[in-house]
């Protein structure tokens, strides 16, 4: 008895002793206090990802962790400045001729890899020639393969000749990361070294990746566009969202996204709002619920807008995300240039709702609460993929409210790859709650064009108006804006009307950044696209990069 | 002995093949492919790029002939390479996540052992007793409470408002300028958290294993005999009937050893612990064909190992089961 009493004492002790400790390893150097907040060089960005990135070649990988530690890493020819605007990345200046079929790029000639070799004209061959070669496992080679004729004028020139005139083509040569041919020429590319040890020309570059732990990219003192201020970033991967805040509470993570609810109710402590700056955005991203147009009665553009009518928006943005969105009217973000805020509502209006039911036959002729037309009743399912409660919630409040009018809604949760592969890639549903990114480019031709109507094909809904596939074919060959502003305009305006899906809204982004961070301007692209002009004034800097 | 031997690891390999071909068969009845994760709902896709990712992988081919190939491979000990966007060697992914997964499985059961035992003692002991009761009603709680919950409660507690432990992950910045004895001071430090958390979950079913096989030795004869000696309390209970209790319990431990490489997906995802629960569950959710055959290899190799030492290690402490 004895020995066990000891036995207990000495696990009990032994686990006080650990718990006790207080961390005495941290990183965190003592600066001298000068209260200046002049740009400094220095101190690290501990970022958060819930995911760890699987493949930092970016053409080989579809997940958006690999893709934001990437995008830190390489450059693309062309990119989007804060307003979205096209500015010049790798390439300095660029000429649209012939019609808009033909792009040719001046590079710039002062750029160096991160190891030191020269990037040139050579580089950005490659890398097409990369993409388009059919053994890269890549899902992104489409726009590439559109390209008829590439050529190399000298070393830092090089064009790009089109069939067609196609207007996302110039931004096509913004997302195709450049990679370094000295390095990958000859080699597999799914098996090279950079695939976990990437070499590129961006304001950061690669140090460590400890898998599923963390990636460490360091500053790049050769970058072309300027050598950013912090020294380097440290990219937590932490899966779960509550770690994700209580790291951040503690003060070990500088930037996150937060969830409405953390915005709200867990943030708003004045000692929070004194270690970190909130920020609130729309999102590049909407949610909708899209009807199975092949299936009566949602074949009838009628019959969706007596639903528009039926459902509250407002109330699907206070409930699922506690106000933090704003209605969605189509497939853009409200604020952009493509973004029509002309096109016809459906304010919540139960009555009216009912007037359309009941003028195509449907009226509760039983007397149970459901309406019906020739004895069957107005029921239907809502499919939606596991694992999105924000989804969940929004088909309850759907269902609430169609049930108010008389129509009787299922939910079905369904796990994602078999909601995909058995729900909606062969048209076996009713209706679904999904959501889109919002690209920056307008270019809707695979969503919304009849031809893409097909099994497997994005426009799952089944939508075919002959109107809207003239104005997709000829949005995307138009090169002037205010044309093709038109376009997509009119587009807005017919899908208003027919309402093929009920847009339902755009969620905020709520991100936090630690306030020792200077220099961050919200702009409609967001904030972390001036990372590198980022500093933190040297008497609040915090971190140092151990070499 | 030798031929009871040779039979038993002769029927290991037909078994083995079963267990592939039924993993086989089931991971490919589930809707999706591994390519999904590129090619579904993406704007960018055409046909052809989804062909081509298909034929890139075999995918195209025959289900037999993609069993038949993946076999070939395995006798050369070739997991075959991830089919996920990373392509890394199966077997590279798994190894660099098992030391942390057994270290963590061999500290928690190293935890249960050394309290549910002496829980279970005590309260077979002092059967109906107020420790007893307590005991009983402490273990439950630890069995009852969600897992997830009281780790979050805990971290929130000790990492963020007193500052005591690490919240997440296995190490801290600066972990590679430590010396060694720091560094395992800080993985400690780290895994104080998840391992107590997930050993306070496991406590009852031992502790009440141990309890009744304590209850049913102490109403032996030999105890009996052995009070009737003389001899003190103590030796009785520690000496006489925990030794015998003991043994079942030790059958346990051998059948632990497949569970050594299994993670929680949910501790892990709450500690950010880059183990193998997660690797395999991520693995099952993309449908990542070789690395869940991988993952299900290791897991059969190991079970049918652990049963084999466990017949031996019957067959020599029992010569009936040694005869028949």
């Amino acid at each position: 008895m004895e020995l066990l009493r000891k036995l207990i004492a000495l696990i009990f002790i032994s686990c006080l002793i650990v718990a006790c400790s207080r961390d005495n390893h941290k990183e965190v150097v003592p600066v001298e206090q000068t209260g200046e907040t002049q740009p400094a060089y220095g101190d690290i960005l501990v970022d958060s990802s819930i995911g760890d990135a699987s493949n930092l070649i970016p053409m080989l990988a579809s997940d958006s962790a690999s893709h934001e530690v990437a995008g830190f890493v390489y450059n693309g020819l062309v990119k989007y400045d804060k307003d979205y605007n096209i500015v010049p990345d790798l390439a300095q200046s660029w000429d649209i001729e012939n019609d808009g079929k033909l792009l040719r790029f001046h590079l710039r000639k002062n750029v160096t890899w991160h190891d030191g070799e020269k990037f040139d004209a050579h580089d950005v061959m490659f890398t097409y020639k990369t993409i388009i070669d059919p053994k890269t496992p890549t899902a992104y080679a489409g726009k590439y393969k559109l390209v008829k004729q590439a050529r190399l004028i000298d070393d830092y020139t090089i064009e790009f000749t089109y069939d067609k005139p196609l207007a996302p083509a110039l931004i096509s040569w913004g997302s195709l990361q450049m990679l370094p041919e000295h390095l990958l020429q000859g080699k597999d590319i799914t098996t090279s070294a950079l695939t976990r040890m990437p070499v590129g020309t961006g304001p950061f570059k690669f140090k460590s990746w400890k898998t599923g732990a963390n990636i460490v990219l360091e500053t790049n003192e050769n970058y072309f566009d300027g050598k950013p201020y912090i020294l380097g970033i440290n990219y937590r991967i932490i899966p779960d969202q509550n770690t994700q805040f209580m790291e951040l509470k503690a003060g070990n993570i500088d930037i996150m996204g937060l969830s409405p609810l953390q915005y709200l109710r867990q943030t708003d402590q004045p000692g929070f709002q004194k270690m970190y700056a909130r920020y609130k955005y729309l999102a590049d991203g909407y949610t909708y619920l899209g009807f199975n147009l092949k299936r009566s009665p949602f074949d009838n553009y009628r019959i969706r807008q007596a639903m528009a009518y039926a459902i509250d928006k407002e109330e699907i943005i206070k409930g699922v995300l506690l106000g933090l969105g704003e209605e969605a009217t189509g497939p853009y973000k409200p604020g952009t240039p493509w973004y029509n805020p002309g096109v016809a509502r459906y304010p919540y209006d139960p009555q009216k709702a009912l007037s359309i039911l009941k003028e195509f036959g449907y009226d509760d002729h039983d007397g149970d609460g459901i309406v019906d037309k020739n004895g069957k009743p107005f029921s239907f399912s809502i499919i939606t993929n596991q694992g999105n409660p924000l989804r969940e919630k929004t088909a309850q409040i759907i269902q609430q409210r169609l049930k108010i009018v008389g129509i009787e809604v299922k939910i079905r949760i369904i796990e994602w790859t078999v909601f995909l592969k058995e729900y909606v890639d062969r048209g076996n549903f009713d209706a679904v709650i999904l959501g889109w990114n919002i690209l920056q480019d307008p270019d809707l031709y695979n969503v919304w064009h009849s031809s893409n109507a097909v099994k497997g094909g994005l426009n799952f809904v089944g939508y075919k108006d002959p109107e809207v596939d003239d104005l997709l074919e000829k949005g995307r060959h138009t090169f002037d804006f205010d044309q093709r502003r038109k376009c997509y305009f009119r587009i807005q305006e017919i899908m208003a009307d027919q309402q093929p899906y009920v847009f339902l809204y755009v969620p905020y982004s709520l991100p936090v950044v630690s306030a020792r961070f200077k220099g961050i301007k919200p702009a409609p692209a967001g904030i972390t696209y001036n990372l590198e002009k980022w500093y933190v004034p040297l008497h609040l800097q915090k971190y140092q990069l151990i070499p | 002995m030798l031929k009871y031997l040779l039979k038993r690891i002769g029927l290991l390999v037909p078994t083995f093949i079963g267990i592939t071909i039924v993993c086989f068969a089931v991971i490919h009845l589930a809707p999706g492919e591994p390519t999904d994760m590129q090619t579904e709902l993406n704007p960018n896709i055409t046909p052809e790029a989804i062909e081509q990712l298909k034929h890139h992988y075999g995918l195209d081919k025959p289900l037999t002939v993609q069993y038949f190939v993946w076999m070939k491979n395995l006798a050369k000990l070739d997991f075959g390479r991830s089919i996920s966007s990373d392509a890394r060697p199966v077997w590279e992914k798994i190894k660099e996540r098992m030391p942390i997964t057994i270290y963590i499985n061999i500290s928690s059961m190293i935890i249960i052992f050394i309290v549910a035992i002496p829980l279970g003692v005590i309260s077979a002991v002092r059967r109906g007793s107020i420790t007893d009761r307590s005991i009983t009603v402490f273990v439950f709680i630890g069995f009852s409470i969600p897992g997830f919950w009281l780790a979050l409660i805990c971290m929130d507690f000790l990492g963020v408002r007193l500052g005591l432990l690490p919240i997440s992950g296995i190490h801290s910045p600066g972990y590679e300028q430590m010396n060694f004895l720091a560094r395992v001071w800080d993985i400690t430090r780290h895994l104080t958290l998840p391992v107590v958390i997930s050993a306070f979950g496991a406590l009852a079913g031992l502790s009440r294993y141990m309890r009744s096989s304590m209850l049913e030795i102490i109403r032996q004869d030999y105890i009996l005999t052995a009070r009737a000696k003389g001899l003190s309390e103590r030796t009785v209970i520690y000496k006489h009937a925990m030794r015998n209790a003991l043994l079942p319990v030790i059958t346990i431990l051998g059948l632990s050893i497949p569970g050594l490489i299994g993670g929680s997906v949910i501790f892990e995802s709450i500690f950010s612990i880059p183990g193998l629960g997660k690797l395999f569950y991520d693995g099952i959710m993309m449908r990542d064909y070789n690395l869940i055959m991988g993952s299900l290899t290791i897991g059969a190799v190991l079970t049918l190992l652990g049963n084999l030492i466990a017949d031996i290690a019957y067959s020599m402490a029992d010569p009936r089961i040694r005869a028949s």
